[in-house]
C-alpha cells in the first residue's frame, strides 16, 4: 500500500502551481472570463507546453500514457487555480477517442495543443441520464457509408471553443435504450452545426449545439455502430473522476482561504476563529474534505485500473460513490465557507464565491448526487452484498 | 499510489483468518454478531485464546510479549477480528494502562503488572471521569494524600470516580488523583494503580438506558494505596494521561466492525418486506443504506491513508476517525431498528443475557436491535465526546 504521489507527479503539480501563481492570478482569470472569447490562447499554449494536453494520451499519438492518478494531480491544481480553459472538456472528449482507437490523427493534434475537443451528449430531456438520446443519425442515402445527424445538444461544456465535437446519436432502439447509441467525431465547422456560446456563472463557457442534417463520413464513427454506450459510460466515469479531482482542489483552496479568514478577521476584539461555533463548523468541513479526498483518490485509482476496460465493475462502483461523496462535501464546504466569510462571502470580490460557484457547477455536471447514489444502488454487490470491500 | 496489500500482508491476513476460523468459539461469535450481552467469562475466555497465540496485545513490543506487528498488520488483525465477530479485547489493561507503565513505570511495576495484563489475570478498569470532571477532566477532585506510618509509605485516597466500564469485574483500577491542590489543576495530578479489592473501595452500578449494567460509580473511602503503586513521578499524571492520546489507534474508527454490521443490516433489509418486496429494494431505504455504505468506504480509505502516512501512531487525525467512525456506528444501529420496524419493540432481557435460547417474540434477529441502538448513543460521548474531538481538530490540526 502506498498513498504517495510519484516524484514526477509532484513536479508536475509544482510546475502548475508556479504558473498559476505567476501568470494565472485571480485578476488575470477575471480578465479572461470577462473577455469576449472567455478563454485565453496564451494560457492554453502554456498548458500544452507543460505537456498537459499530451499527458493522458497514448505514446503512439505523442502522448505520455498518463493514467487517472496522474490526471488527478493535474485536475486538483487546475481546481485550486480555478482555471477556465477548456482542458477538462478536451481531455474528457479525448478519452472517447482513446477508447475508440480509430482517430489517431485527432489525438495527435490534441497532444500538441493544436486541437480542442468537447462532448455533446446531454439533451433537453435527458437531465443526467446519458442513455437518453433523441438525436438521430441516419444512413446518408446519397453516400451509403456516411451518416446524417439531426438533433440538439444542451449545455455542451466549451462546445463553441472546440474544433471537434464528440456527439452521441441514436442509430437504433428506443430513446432511453443503452443499445443503439452511436458516437461520432464531428468537426465543429461541418455544415449544419450551429453552436450558441453562453457563459456559465462559474466563469466557464458552454454551448447549445444544433445539428441540422449534418453530414459525416463512416470514419466519423467512434467504436462500433450501435454499441456506443460501452465507450460512453466508461468515458463518462473518467470525466466524473476528473471533476472529483478538480472539486478536491477547489475545496482545498476554499477551505484554506476560509481558515485564513477566521484567523485574521477580528470581531469582539478577537479573531473570529476563537469562537467555538465557528471552530466546530470548520472541524465538520475538514471531516467532509478528508472523506471526499479519500473517495476522489479511490476513484482515480479504480479508473486507472480500468484503463484497459477489464475492471469496469470496480470502476463504476468507486466513481458513483466518489461523485456522490464529493458532491455532498462540495455543497457543505462551499455553503459553509460562504457563511463563515460573512458579507464578504456573498460578494464577487473574493475568490471564495468563485470557488463556490465552480463547485456548484461541478455538482451538476456528469451526474449529481442523486444520480450517482441511484447508480451505486444499481451496481452488483449493493443488493447482493458480495464482500466488495474485503 | 497503490491501494493493494503486499503479498506478505495478504499472507498474514490468511494466517489470521485461518486462526479465527479454528479458534473463535461458536457461542462467542453468535453473541457478538447478534448483539447479545457478553459476560466476564466471555471476555476472559477470548483474551486467553489470543494470549496463547501471542496475539492478545497487538500493539506491544516484543520485549513485553507483543507480536511486534507493523501498523498495517495490526490494522489487518483488527479488521479480521471484527469480520469474524470476536469479542473485543478490553482496552483498559492492554491499550491504556500498559503503555503508560511501559513508558513511565518502575521495573517492579513492569515485571508485576505487564505479564498479568497479557494473560488477563488482572481485570483492569479506568478511573478518570468524576461527577464534576467529564470533558473537563483536569478539574478532578479525588485526592491522594501521602502518609507515613509503621506500615510504610502509602497514599490515602478519597473521592469518587464514575462511568467506570465493567468495574464490577475489575481487580485493578488506574486512577488520576489530585496530589497537590495548590498548583494549576493539570500540575497537581498523579497516576495511581489501586487494588479494587482493597478496603474502602465500593462499586455501585449505574443502569443505562438499555437497562444494562455496563458502567459504575467507584467510591474511595480512606483507601490505603502503597506508594509503590504510583506510576512515574508525583504530580506528573496529566502528562502520562496525555501521552496515551498520542497513541490512539486507527481502530478507533471501527471500520471492520461497521462492515460486519452493514452486511448484517442488508441481511435484515433483504428479509423484511415492504409493499411485497424486500425492504432493501425500497428506494427510500436503499438510499439511506447506500449513503452509509459510501461513508464507510470513505472512512476505510481515510484510515488507510492515516495508516500509510507514517510509522507512528496517529495523533489528532484520530479525532476525525473517532467522529466519523462513531457517527457511522450509530447510524447503522439506527437503520437496523428502522429495518426491523415494530418487531424491534419488545424488550427481552432474558434473551439478551443468554438465559433463554430464543427471544419471546420468536425473532432472534430483531430482539436485540433497539437496546443496541440505545446503548450505542454512548459512542459519541465516551473516549472524549465528539464535541471535544471537534475542539481537537480545530485547535491541533487547524490551529484555531
Amino acid at each position: 500500500m502506498d498513498f504517495n504521489f510519484k516524484e514526477e507527479q509532484l513536479q508536475l503539480a509544482d510546475a502548475l502551481k508556479r504558473w498559476i501563481a505567476r501568470d494565472y492570478t485571480f485578476e488575470v482569470r477575471r480578465a479572461i472570463v470577462g473577455s469576449p472569447a472567455g478563454v485565453s490562447d496564451t494560457a492554453w499554449a502554456t498548458l500544452a507546453e507543460l505537456g498537459l494536453t499530451a499527458l493522458p494520451l497514448p505514446e503512439a499519438q505523442g502522448g505520455f500514457d498518463g493514467d487517472a492518478v496522474d490526471m488527478f494531480v493535474v485536475m486538483q491544481e487546475l481546481g485550486r487555480g480555478l482555471v477556465v480553459e477548456p482542458y477538462f472538456a478536451t481531455m474528457f472528449a479525448a478519452e472517447f477517442l482513446r477508447r475508440g482507437r480509430a482517430h489517431d490523427a485527432l489525438l495527435e493534434r490534441v497532444a500538441t495543443g493544436d486541437l480542442k475537443l468537447a462532448c455533446a451528449l446531454g439533451e433537453r430531456q435527458s437531465r443526467h441520464d446519458l442513455r437518453d438520446v433523441a438525436t438521430r443519425a441516419t444512413r446518408d442515402t446519397a453516400d451509403g457509408d456516411g451518416w446524417r445527424l439531426n438533433g440538439e445538444k444542451k449545455v455542451v461544456l466549451h462546445g463553441a471553443q472546440a474544433g471537434v465535437l464528440i456527439v452521441s446519436a441514436r442509430t437504433a432502439g428506443a430513446q432511453r435504450d443503452e443499445d443503439g447509441i452511436t458516437l461520432f467525431a464531428v468537426p465543429a465547422d461541418a455544415a449544419g452545426v450551429v453552436t450558441r456560446d453562453v457563459r456559465m456563472l462559474d466563469g466557464q463557457r458552454a454551448a447549445d449545439v444544433l445539428l441540422r442534417d449534418v453530414k459525416v463520413g463512416a470514419d466519423a464513427v467512434i467504436g462500433t455502430v450501435g454499441a456506443g454506450w460501452r465507450i460512453l459510460e466508461a468515458a463518462a466515469d473518467y470525466g466524473a473522476g476528473l471533476l472529483c479531482a478538480e472539486a478536491l482542489g477547489a475545496m482545498d483552496a476554499l477551505f484554506g482561504a476560509t481558515l485564513d479568514y477566521l484567523k485574521t478577521r477580528q470581531q469582539f476584539g478577537v479573531p473570529i476563529g476563537k469562537f467555538q461555533a465557528l471552530q466546530h463548523r470548520m472541524a465538520d468541513m475538514y471531516v467532509h474534505l478528508e472523506q471526499a479526498r479519500s473517495m476522489a483518490l479511490l476513484a482515480a485509482v479504480r479508473l486507472a485500473d480500468d484503463a484497459g476496460g477489464d475492471h469496469a465493475a470496480e470502476r463504476r462502483r468507486a466513481v458513483a460513490a466518489a461523485k456522490y461523496r464529493v458532491g455532498q462535501a462540495a455543497r457543505f464546504v462551499g455553503q459553509q465557507a460562504i457563511q463563515l466569510h460573512g458579507g464578504m462571502g456573498v460578494t464577487d470580490e473574493l475568490p471564495a464565491s468563485h470557488y463556490f460557484k465552480r463547485l456548484s457547477t461541478i455538482e451538476l455536471t456528469l451526474g449529481d448526487c442523486d444520480h450517482h447514489l441511484a447508480r451505486f444502488i444499481a451496481q452488483p454487490g449493493f443488493y447482493d452484498d458480495e464482500e466488495a470491500a474485503a | 499510489m497503490d491501494l493493494t496489500y503486499t503479498g506478505d500482508d495478504l499472507a498474514f491476513r490468511d494466517q489470521v483468518r485461518a486462526f479465527l476460523e479454528a479458534e473463535l468459539p461458536a457461542d462467542l461469535r453468535h453473541k457478538v454478531s447478534n448483539h447479545l450481552r457478553l459476560h466476564r467469562d466471555d471476555y476472559v475466555r477470548w483474551h486467553r485464546i489470543l494470549a496463547r497465540q501471542g496475539w492478545a496485545a497487538p500493539g506491544w513490543p516484543r520485549e513485553y510479549g507483543g507480536p511486534d506487528w507493523t501498523p498495517v498488520q495490526r490494522h489487518i488483525f483488527e479488521e479480521e477480528c471484527a469480520r469474524a465477530g470476536t469479542p473485543p479485547v478490553l482496552p483498559f489493561g492492554v491499550n491504556m494502562v500498559a503503555p503508560v507503565i511501559m513508558a513511565f513505570g518502575s521495573q517492579e511495576q513492569k515485571d508485576h503488572y505487564l505479564p498479568r495484563i497479557l494473560s488477563c489475570e488482572d481485570w483492569w478498569c479506568q478511573g478518570y471521569s468524576e461527577p464534576g470532571a467529564g470533558s473537563d477532566l483536569a478539574s478532578l477532585k479525588t485526592t491522594a494524600v501521602l502518609k507515613r506510618d509503621n506500615e510504610g509509605d502509602h497514599y490515602v485516597v478519597n473521592g469518587q470516580k464514575t462511568w467506570t466500564t465493567l468495574a464490577q469485574h475489575a481487580d485493578m483500577i488506574f486512577c488520576l488523583v489530585r496530589t497537590d491542590p495548590t498548583v494549576r489543576k493539570q500540575e497537581g495530578i498523579s497516576f495511581l494503580l489501586i487494588d479494587m479489592h482493597a478496603p474502602g473501595v465500593t462499586v455501585r452500578p449505574i443502569i443505562m438506558l438499555d437497562e444494562d449494567h455496563e458502567v459504575n460509580e467507584v467510591f474511595f473511602d480512606n483507601v490505603r494505596v502503597p506508594v509503590a503503586n504510583l506510576v512515574g513521578q508525583e504530580n506528573r499524571g496529566w502528562t502520562y494521561a496525555k501521552y496515551l492520546l498520542g497513541h490512539e489507534r486507527t481502530g478507533i474508527a471501527a471500520v471492520g466492525r461497521s462492515k460486519r454490521e452493514l452486511a448484517r443490516l442488508k441481511e435484515l433489509a433483504r428479509r423484511e418486506q415492504k409493499n411485497g418486496a424486500p425492504l432493501l429494494r425500497d428506494p427510500l431505504f436503499a438510499a439511506k443504506v447506500a449513503d452509509l455504505e459510501i461513508e464507510l468506504m470513505a472512512l476505510e480509505m481515510t484510515v488507510l491513508r492515516v495508516l500509510a502516512q507514517a510509522d507512528r501512531a496517529p495523533g489528532p487525525e484520530a479525532s476525525v476517525l473517532k467522529v466519523r467512525g462513531t457517527e457511522i456506528q450509530q447510524r447503522l444501529s439506527e437503520l437496523m431498528v428502522e429495518a426491523a420496524g415494530p418487531l424491534a419493540l419488545p424488550f427481552d432481557p432474558a434473551y439478551l443475557e443468554g438465559e433463554a435460547e430464543h427471544s419471546v417474540i420468536d425473532d432472534d434477529f430483531a430482539a436485540p436491535l433497539l437496546p443496541h441502538y440505545f446503548n450505542f448513543r454512548k459512542t459519541s460521548i465516551y473516549g472524549g465526546s465528539n464535541e471535544i474531538q471537534r475542539n481537537i481538530i480545530s485547535q491541533m490540526i487547524l490551529g484555531l
